[in-house]
């Protein structure tokens, strides 16, 4: 179900679209009253968490076009599933599972590589448009898949996120110490006996099943939202790697519950609310960082 | 000093894909010694590294390294890699960094020896004299700042060979000077073995033990001022090679770089 369909709902069960009352916990309380907000808060929070956690590595590797890019070869595959008519899911999940270890196997180094995962990518946006022709329901399906449906998530797509989500946590915890050296120096990783190679495939496959199962909320255009953004933003306030994690996570999980509660109360689309989260928060750490940087530079100079 | 080499090479030769880089090197790097690898660019001085690290095999002949076969990630060598300046945006602390050398090949998370780890970096870190800006972001600190940390990389594990890849590069001489004889006091404190890389001898000439030369797909070994001679050079390489000294006793060596294809790689 879309969230159109949800809302239309919503509207028949109560009558009238909510309002904000003036207390807070009432308006919090009325919010977990409907079952799909629930679920919703439920796959969202799991999303958050290992798209923060798996987001500093993608800043870290400079991954961040072929994160997004996995996202948008995996519509190809959710168009082409609806088209077979199996779930999207398992579509984008085989695209971005491919794609993922192709790139990961291409190499960091390879020059060009972003070229090369740019024009596949472009070739399986022209399929995914072929796939939504070919299916001639709605194009409502084709709609989800681009920018997130998480207000129609039912009980079992919950349970499926959440192993997913802990599959993708345990890898990253299973791989972290290797990866994060590669990341840093892969050559001085790769004289340590870490096997590089093997890591970037891994990495890219860990990041193809959170990228699918971030798409369910913000959908393949929207994916640098909660897979890059909250990421970009803690490594610009700490070069801990345990603390941007850490940071990028309750990032993630602030955009998407701000953004779930907002939406609730709005006529908007909850994929809306959570982008500009994420934006307007790194732009105001954008500008207010050269202006601390310069705070502090003049108050040491007065104090030298 | 030990009566086994540190490195002992007969009969070596090295390729790259099919392209024979240098053959036939016999050598021994004494134990407790500090040589320098010289040689025109793409004349095969990483090359002779990568062997030693077990990154590439031997074409043909020999080569023991502590007395084994070389083996990828062998804990008894600490290694800075060529061309290691990191991107700005980096963000990873020099400490953390500093880290990766105690257990950035193991999986998983550190769980156990957090305190052992946490000491080690310390010292590796106050043996570089590096505590000042440890804590902040490696992409930040200057050329000179970084190297320092690559250096504690390498010896955060107590190796017992040093294996440097042009760790001079990217540095101004005053910087050059400082991390020579860093290195020569740490290695001799330590008795490390040092191996390193460099384009240009004269930083080194107070404080290595030996030179091996690199050049027109041969290797020779000997003391600096038995090697680093107009003849010596011109003999090994049976091309006139001019060794140039400057008012400040600087060597300069001219007539090895004509065989070189890129010679800005």
């Amino acid at each position: 179900m879309t969230e159109s369909h949800m809302r239309a709902i919503r509207l028949v069960i109560d009558n009238s679209s909510p309002q904000l009352s003036w207390n807070p916990l009432d308006d919090l309380a009325a919010i977990f009253h409907y079952e799909f907000m629930v679920h919703a808060f439920q796959a969202g929070t799991i999303i958050a968490v290992v798209a923060g956690a798996i987001g500093y590595f993608v800043v870290l590797r400079g991954s961040a076009f072929a994160a997004h890019a996995l996202s948008h070869i995996g519509f190809a595959g959710a168009t082409g599933a609806v088209v077979l008519g199996f779930n999207p899911i398992f579509g984008l999940l085989a695209f971005t599972l491919g794609a993922g270890v192709a790139i990961g196997a291409l190499g960091t180094r390879l020059r060009g590589r972003d070229v090369t995962i740019g024009i596949v990518l472009a070739w399986t946006l022209g399929l995914g448009v072929l796939f939504i022709s070919l299916y001639r329901g709605y194009a409502t399906e084709a709609y989800a898949i681009l920018f997130g449906e998480i207000l129609g998530i039912s009980t079992s797509d919950v349970a499926v996120t959440l192993v997913a989500g802990a599959i993708t946590l345990v890898a990253v915890v299973a791989i972290y110490r290797p990866l994060l050296f590669s990341s840093v120096d892969e050559d001085l990783a790769a004289a340590k006996g870490v096997p590089v190679t093997v890591l970037a495939v891994a990495f890219m496959a860990v990041l193809a099943v959170a990228v699918t199962e971030a798409v369910q909320v913000v959908g393949v255009l929207l994916i640098f939202a909660l897979v890059v953004t909250p990421a970009a933003i803690a490594v610009r306030f700490t070069s801990r790697p345990a603390i941007a994690i850490a940071t990028g996570v309750g990032l993630a999980l602030a955009f998407t519950w701000l953004g779930l509660a907002i939406a609730f109360y709005s006529p908007h689309p909850v994929s809306f609310f959570i982008t500009s989260l994420a934006f307007a928060t790194y732009v105001a750490v954008r500008i207010a960082e050269p202006l601390s940087t310069r705070m502090r530079s003049t108050t040491a100079n007065a104090t030298a | 000093m030990s009566d086994r080499p540190a490195i002992a090479a007969s009969e070596l030769s090295a390729t790259y894909g099919r392209r024979p880089v240098w053959t036939g090197a016999t050598f021994d790097i004494p134990t407790g010694s500090f040589t320098a690898i010289l040689g025109p660019n793409g004349s095969g001085k990483s090359t002779l590294v990568r062997l030693v690290l077990g990154l590439l095999a031997p074409a043909r002949g020999n080569l023991k390294v502590l007395g084994e076969d070389p083996q990828r990630g062998n804990p008894r060598i600490g290694y800075v890699p060529q061309g290691s300046h990191f991107d700005p945006e980096l963000s990873i602390r020099g400490r953390d960094f500093v880290g990766l050398g105690v257990d950035g090949h193991r999986w998983g998370v550190r769980i156990t020896g957090r305190e052992q780890a946490r000491e080690a970096i310390e010292r590796a870190i106050v043996s570089v004299d590096a505590n000042e800006y440890a804590g902040r972001q490696l992409g930040r600190l200057s050329g000179g700042e970084q190297q320092r940390l690559l250096l504690a990389q390498a010896l955060v594990g107590m190796p017992q060979l040093l294996l440097l890849d042009e760790p001079l590069s990217h540095l101004d001489v005053r910087n050059q000077q400082a991390i020579v004889q860093l290195i020569s006091d740490v290695a001799r404190e330590r008795r490390l073995t040092v191996l390193l890389i460099a384009h240009d001898v004269n930083p080194l000439l107070p404080h290595i033990d030996h030179v091996l030369y690199v050049a027109q797909g041969k290797l020779a070994m000997g003391k600096p001022s038995e090697i680093i001679t107009s003849e010596s050079l011109s003999r090994i390489y049976s091309s006139p090679v001019e060794v140039l000294k400057d008012s400040r006793g600087r060597v300069f060596v001219v007539g090895l770089e004509e065989e070189v294809s890129h010679p800005h790689d």
